[in-house]
């Protein structure tokens, strides 16, 4: 085999004119000069590696680091938090000395191109997130967005993407007890496929990623290191240093769920052991990323063989070798006296781990090859330092015209015969209708703590088995409400999720948050993310969650064409007991229905206008944060007090759509009534935020109107518990079978 | 006096520490048993959990049969212990043989995860007592290969002779034979079936149902009052 000579830090020195692929590694111009400047020489293959990869939009946030630190700058005081943005995961405090960690993240792009592999990596990323903060993982949710439900390719991409998610999250015994799926032609091309993680410590337990202690050993463990997941390293290997050897390798990773199980178990065991000093997985950007970040949060350097890596493909460059996105792989920082232990304990797991380098006095981040330095850099320069972009935004021409085809003015059903039929049809439209086909591929039940799991409005974890401590957290997102106002339509985001845990009864504690946007190169998407960014650094402050960590995916578009702007905002909430859990379902006969908040006739961007008229325009809901907190103060009180059998939110598809599904999840049905001042149109499918649907025991009824009154939250008693039908008096009658098969044929009907 | 039950733990056990809360609230005690070693640390029944041990791969149980601990566990369950198989636990038990018939994936080809209705069809192994015959209860279920399939031989002779321990009802989840949820060996020592009784122990946790806890009282009692 030819290889041409050893790229070295010396032979980079040696000859500064030799010209390297930057554009091809997706660096510019100016960023490549400033590695020359930074290095003060031209950088070795393996130098530009890492900094080509961990100064890619998807590791530097470059386009979007100038609105994130909006999150840091207005965050709200909190108590609760122990660790916030800039870390592996967030965590807060939930009381009782535990600490939860959480995070959403994004796979669109693998998911588009391999949806299994690429939705159960997005699994494997985000779990590991989570372990290297020390917790054990506990639950996931998947917010997924699609194309058409009934376009060719969305039958390819969600069997994949689901069979993923499910054959890894399943296999990895944690359970799936959230998420969403929506369809809307805006994701053809370009599904989102976003995956979160809960895992719940002790404080004590929590871990960083940073690598400190001179002489401490750096210990690379799990899978052995392959070609899978490099991009740009293989044209550096085999365009610059070895022509000879084929190298196109998938571009997408391949998980080992039995893999990621072992590397949990064995991590949590060395936790326990205290054998860890620092620890960071590898993600995106494999070992130039974790080298990278922990030796530049560390207080030292670090110096790394990288001959000892052990390999799957042993003809692998050091370039790619830097780069490789092979999946199930740790990264430790142990105490030299400890290495055995740690050692020991990944062989009782089966796992492979081998010390690769150690922390060193200097500042350097040194990594040699066959006895040789082929990179010697500042890790800072290489983690931290990336460029930054101030880029272009504007308010785009259409959003006004946009904005003024008013919603409210599309023409509304004549007759009760038509207002019930178009129910029908919304109960029965893909957004709409039960995702029960695709939640059952996923486990539900593994650990046993399982408290509330979709289609509740939150997920919710027991935490605690002596004292019923729980978490609880919820997803949402809308893409329609935030393409007629970014600002309005994360913050919408936001109050659905925070009512959505405090329906349940748990309290609202922080935000993670994934957006998921078009080109950043492009000025109207640029100011849709500014838009929403700031949206939900104003909304989050107010509320008082502050956003702990998230992640952001650009490039979400097809040619000129981007996704409508999706924010995806994650609320954790706590509560102290989960038997004081409320369940969506209907649970009694006879049990009174009050609808909590204002209607108003808001119908932007809603079902009623997307099913029945194709329509997409006006303006989002008003959001009142204030009245978002009432709201959640009174389900949170009323839950613990005992005063409500079950609640569930009211969003996309309004009233009905929540009368409907509590009737079918309990098999009970409900007599509605029209309050006065309300036609029965806006009262059943307007979508007013701060609102929420609940049943109280008649014993309760006088105690919780007393509540709602002294607070001041406006409450209307609309109906009881009743029957085997869903009547609204006066208009219309439908039976309960009936309403069943709409709602739960239409997905198993266009996918299964 | 209480009955000591040892939970075995594969690479890639999912619900071994369920099994072992279940086992504690049934009263009993739960003792963790690793998979390579053969010891059994003197337990007076054996519960092989649920999950992907090995990950499923090459053939779900395949591998697991071989740990050094199933040398043990088919030794002493052909001498009378007490052995449960939940789900890969199942599978395990006909990989080795300690069963009869064997698991295909389901026959929709997806995982499913639901609550299940089942009817039990025999209360006299030493894992139903505690139930009646013919009674119905929920489990949850959830599972890729959990088609039970035999030789038309081995099903009349399971059916014939009262082997047949759990059947699905209402709906038949994966495609199974007969509608066979679980099956015992000749003895009735041995038990394997799909649905999770160890995740219906607690009426806060899952489906909000107990209809599990029977499994684990059932032997309970046949172990204090042996």
């Amino acid at each position: 085999m030819s290889r041409t000579p050893l790229d070295t830090v010396e032979h980079a020195a040696a000859t500064p004119d030799v010209e390297l692929p930057w554009a091809e590694l997706g660096l510019k111009k100016d960023e490549y000069e400033r590695v020359v400047e930074i290095l003060g020489r031209r950088p070795t293959g393996a130098e530009l590696a890492m900094y080509s990869v961990m100064w890619s939009e998807h590791c530097s946030y470059k386009s979007s680091k100038v609105h994130l630190r909006q999150f840091g700058e207005k965050a709200p005081e909190s108590d609760a938090l122990l660790v916030g943005i800039g870390e592996n995961a967030g965590v807060v405090d939930v009381g009782q000395g535990y600490a939860v960690t959480f995070k959403v993240e994004s796979h669109n792009h693998p998911s588009y191109v391999e949806p299994y592999q690429g939705a159960a990596t997005g699994v494997g990323g985000i779990v590991r997130d989570i372990i290297a903060m020390g917790a054990r993982p506990v639950a996931v949710v998947d917010p997924l967005r699609f194309g058409a439900a009934d376009h060719p390719d969305t039958k390819r991409v969600l069997p994949g993407v689901v069979a993923g998610i499910g054959g890894y999250g399943n296999c990895l015994g944690l359970p799936n007890i959230g998420g969403e799926v929506v369809f809307d032609a805006c994701y053809q091309g370009n599904p989102l496929v976003n995956a979160g993680a809960i895992g719940v410590m002790r404080h004590e337990d929590i871990h960083l990623a940073k690598a400190s202690g001179a002489g401490n050993q750096v210990i690379l463990y799990g899978a052995r290191t392959g070609g899978d997941g490099i991009g740009g390293a293989s044209i550096l290997a085999s365009e610059t240093f070895d022509d000879a050897k084929p190298s196109k390798r998938p571009a997408v990773q391949v998980g080992d769920p039995f893999q990621e199980k072992l590397l949990i178990e064995c991590t949590l065991e060395a936790f326990r052991e205290k054998l860890v000093v620092g620890i960071q997985d590898l993600g995106a950007a494999g070992l130039s990323c974790a080298t990278s970040e922990l030796a530049s949060n560390g207080s030292g350097g670090m110096r790394v063989t990288l001959d000892d890596v052990p390999l799957r493909d042993s003809t692998l460059s050091p370039e790619e070798i830097l780069m490789s996105e092979s999946q199930e792989r740790m990264c430790a920082v142990v105490e030299p006296d400890k290495v055995e232990r740690f050692l020991e304990i990944c062989a009782k797991w089966d796992v492979i781990a081998t010390v690769i380098g150690e922390v060193t006095d200097g500042d350097r981040l040194e990594i040699f090859w066959h006895g040789e330095k082929i990179v010697d850099v500042d890790p800072r320069t290489v983690a931290h330092d990336g460029p930054v972009y101030e880029r272009p935004y504007a308010r785009p021409d259409w959003q006004d015209a946009l904005q003024a085809d008013d919603a409210n003015k599309l023409p509304r059903p004549a007759t009760a015969q038509e207002l019930k039929d178009q129910i029908l049809k919304l109960v029965a439209s893909p957004n709409q209708a039960s995702k029960k086909w695709i939640t059952q591929q996923y486990d539900h039940f593994v650990q046993g703590n399982t408290v509330l799991a979709q289609p509740e409005d939150s997920g919710m974890i027991r935490v605690d088995e002596e004292t019923g401590l729980g978490v609880a957290i919820a997803t949402d997102g809308n893409g329609r409400y935030a393409k007629l106002d970014p600002y309005t339509g994360a913050q919408l985001a936001l109050a659905e999720a925070y009512r959505n845990v405090a329906t349940t009864g748990a309290k609202p504690l922080a935000v993670s948050d994934c957006l998921n946007f078009g080109s950043p190169e492009d000025p109207a998407v640029m100011w849709q993310f500014a838009e929403a960014v700031r949206g939900l650094a104003d909304g989050c402050r107010q509320l008082g969650t502050p956003v702990t960590g998230g992640n952001v995916s650009l490039y979400n578009q097809t040619g000129e064409a981007a996704i409508h702007p999706t924010p995806v905002v994650a609320v954790l909430g706590v509560i102290d007991d989960v038997a004081r859990r409320t369940p969506v379902a209907f649970q009694e006969e006879g049990q009174l229905l009050y609808l909590l908040g204002d209607t108003r006739e808001e119908f932007g961007g809603s079902a009623w206008s997307q099913v029945i008229h194709d329509h997409l325009g006006g303006m989002p809901p008003a959001v009142d944060l204030e009245r978002e907190r009432l709201l959640a103060e009174i389900l949170i009180s009323a839950s613990r007090d005992g005063m409500i059998d079950s609640a569930h939110d009211l969003s996309d598809g309004g009233l009905i759509q929540a009368v409907v599904e509590s009737a079918l999840l309990g098999d009970k049905g409900a007599r509605l009534i029209v309050p006065d001042g309300l036609d029965a149109f806006t009262f059943l499918l307007s979508e007013s935020a701060g609102r929420a649907l609940v049943a109280v025991p008649r014993s309760e009824e006088v105690r919780f109107n007393d509540m709602c009154s002294a607070r001041g939250l406006p409450v209307t008693r609309i109906g009881v518990v009743d029957g085997d039908t869903v009547e609204v008096q006066g208009e219309f009658t439908l039976p309960l079978a009936d309403l069943r098969a709409a709602h739960e044929n239409t997905i198993p009907s266009l996918l299964a | 006096m209480t009955a000591r039950i040892g939970v075995v733990t594969f690479p890639g056990s999912l619900d071994d520490r369920d099994t072992q809360r279940a086992i504690r609230l049934a009263g009993a005690e739960p003792v963790a048993l690793w998979h390579k070693d053969k010891d059994l640390k003197q337990v007076d029944a054996v519960v092989l959990p649920g999950g992907f041990s090995y990950g499923d791969y090459l053939r779900a149980g395949a591998i697991s049969r071989f740990s050094p601990v199933m040398d043990t566990v088919i030794e002493q369950a052909k001498a009378g212990l007490p052995v449960l198989g939940i789900c890969n636990g199942f599978q395990v038990l006909t990989e080795a043989h300690l069963l009869p018939g064997a698991m295909l994936g389901n026959d929709h080809l997806h995982f499913i995860c639901r609550d299940q209705k089942l009817r039990v069809e025999n209360a006299e192994t030493a894992w139903t007592g505690d139930y009646r015959q013919g009674q119905e209860i929920h489990i949850p279920l959830k599972n890729m290969d959990g088609r039970y399939v035999a030789d038309p031989y081995t099903l009349d002779k399971l059916e014939a002779e009262g082997r047949v321990v759990f059947r699905y009802l209402d709906f038949n989840p994966n495609g199974s034979l007969n509608d066979i949820a679980g099956v015992t060996n000749e003895a009735g020592n041995v038990v394997g079936l799909m649905p999770h009784p160890e995740h219906a122990v607690e009426p806060l946790i899952g489906t909000g149902r107990t209809d599990g806890l029977p499994f684990f009282t059932s032997i309970l009692k046949k172990l204090v009052n042996a």
